[in-house]
């Protein structure tokens, strides 16, 4: 799945940075019907974590109230150079993963 | 009540004035917008019609880099000048039909279906090339005829509501409509995210929006009166830049 992930290049030390992701999706809430009446399967991520150094700062479970194709903005604090990775799973199991990586100076 | 007012004030101007003059200073869709949407379409991160963008370019590195180059240098300013008379196919074509002409006669594959996720990526793709460049379509020579019927089509009345598109989008943009404001209906920044849709969408989704909005039938995707009207469209927009992806609520 196609995701977008974004944290500032650099950082200092004890300063706190802002991770923004954008995931594509569509987040059927399964409570639509199309032209034919016919209703549409609920199709939505319902998890999504941040790691950063291997260690976790955010996790998030998500419902049928969230918008199509979810952005998310939080923070971290800069500890160490490391890679920042964002993961999620939609409940048909489909995954997604994207990284980056922050120099801390 | 209001929107009596202004379907009234509609009614009025369409009989004294032909043709009402264009809107001046002309301003892109954008600018009658939220502050919150004008700052996601901005936001080089947030906007969500850079997904597409990323998409496209996936494809554009598939299909089309081989003949193309760079799009950078190769598709700069194309959207800009697009619908244009195609010599080959003999007829005025849009970006999105330029594409799946490329696609069948150069790479005799199988067209991409309006609004299809890579056809909307392609087009977002080549679009995003054209940022900041004047709309710039020509209507001289023989695309003339189709310039024609496409400013007939934007000064006829249509559908149950009896509107044209210039009662709302020459004589009324700037006012509210189903606490909506009103544009100048100009087609840059197509395709754009629309938050009603939760997704991309091509121009001709947008201007079918229109036909359904006064309740006309809606022509389908790629038919040649839409192509006319966004020529038209595209002429009377001369001048400003775009900026795919765009986002509207």
């Amino acid at each position: 799945m196609l995701g977008r992930l974004q944290v500032p290049p650099t950082a200092k030390k004890g300063e706190p940075f802002e991770i923004r992701v954008l995931v594509q999706h569509p987040m059927e809430t399964g409570f639509r019907r199309d032209m034919n009446g016919q209703s549409i399967p609920m199709h939505i991520v319902n998890k999504l974590s941040c790691t950063y150094g291997g260690r976790k700062v955010f996790s998030a479970e998500m419902g049928t109230g969230m918008s199509a194709n979810p952005y998310m903005s939080f923070y971290a604090v800069a500890q160490a150079s490391g890679e920042v990775v964002v993961e999620w799973s939609d409940d048909r199991g489909d995954t997604g993963r994207v990284t980056a990586t922050i120099q801390v100076s | 009540m209001r929107l009596a007012a202004i379907l009234a004030a509609a009614a009025l101007t369409g009989a004294i004035a032909q043709e009402p003059p264009r809107p001046y200073p002309s301003k892109g869709g954008i600018e009658f917008q939220s502050p919150t949407v004008r700052a996601m379409q901005v936001d080089e991160f947030a906007n969500p019609g850079l997904l597409w963008v990323e998409r496209g370019q996936a494809s554009w590195n598939q299909r089309c880099v081989g003949c193309h180059g760079d799009a950078k240098q190769s598709m700069k300013g194309a959207s800009a000048r697009h619908p244009r008379f195609d010599p080959v196919l003999g007829r005025v074509v849009n970006l999105e039909q330029r594409i799946d002409a490329c696609i069948v006669t150069k790479q005799k594959a199988a067209p991409l279906p309006y609004e299809s996720e890579e056809l909307l990526g392609l087009t977002a793709f080549v679009g995003a090339q054209s940022r900041g460049i004047p709309m710039q379509v020509s209507i001289d020579g023989p695309g003339r005829a189709t310039y024609e019927r496409g400013k007939a089509l934007y000064n006829e009345r249509q559908g149950q509501f009896n509107l044209a598109c210039h009662h709302c989008h020459d004589s009324n943009y700037g006012r509210k409509m189903l606490h909506d404001t009103v544009s100048q209906g100009h087609p840059v920044d197509w395709p754009a995210y629309r938050l009603e849709w939760q997704t991309m969408g091509s121009l001709h989704r947008r201007l079918r929006a229109c036909y359904f909005g006064v309740r006309a039938e809606m022509p389908p995707y790629g038919a040649p009166d839409l192509v006319a009207l966004e020529l038209y469209l595209g002429a009377r927009a001369q001048g400003l830049a775009a900026s795919v992806p765009g986002v509207r609520r």
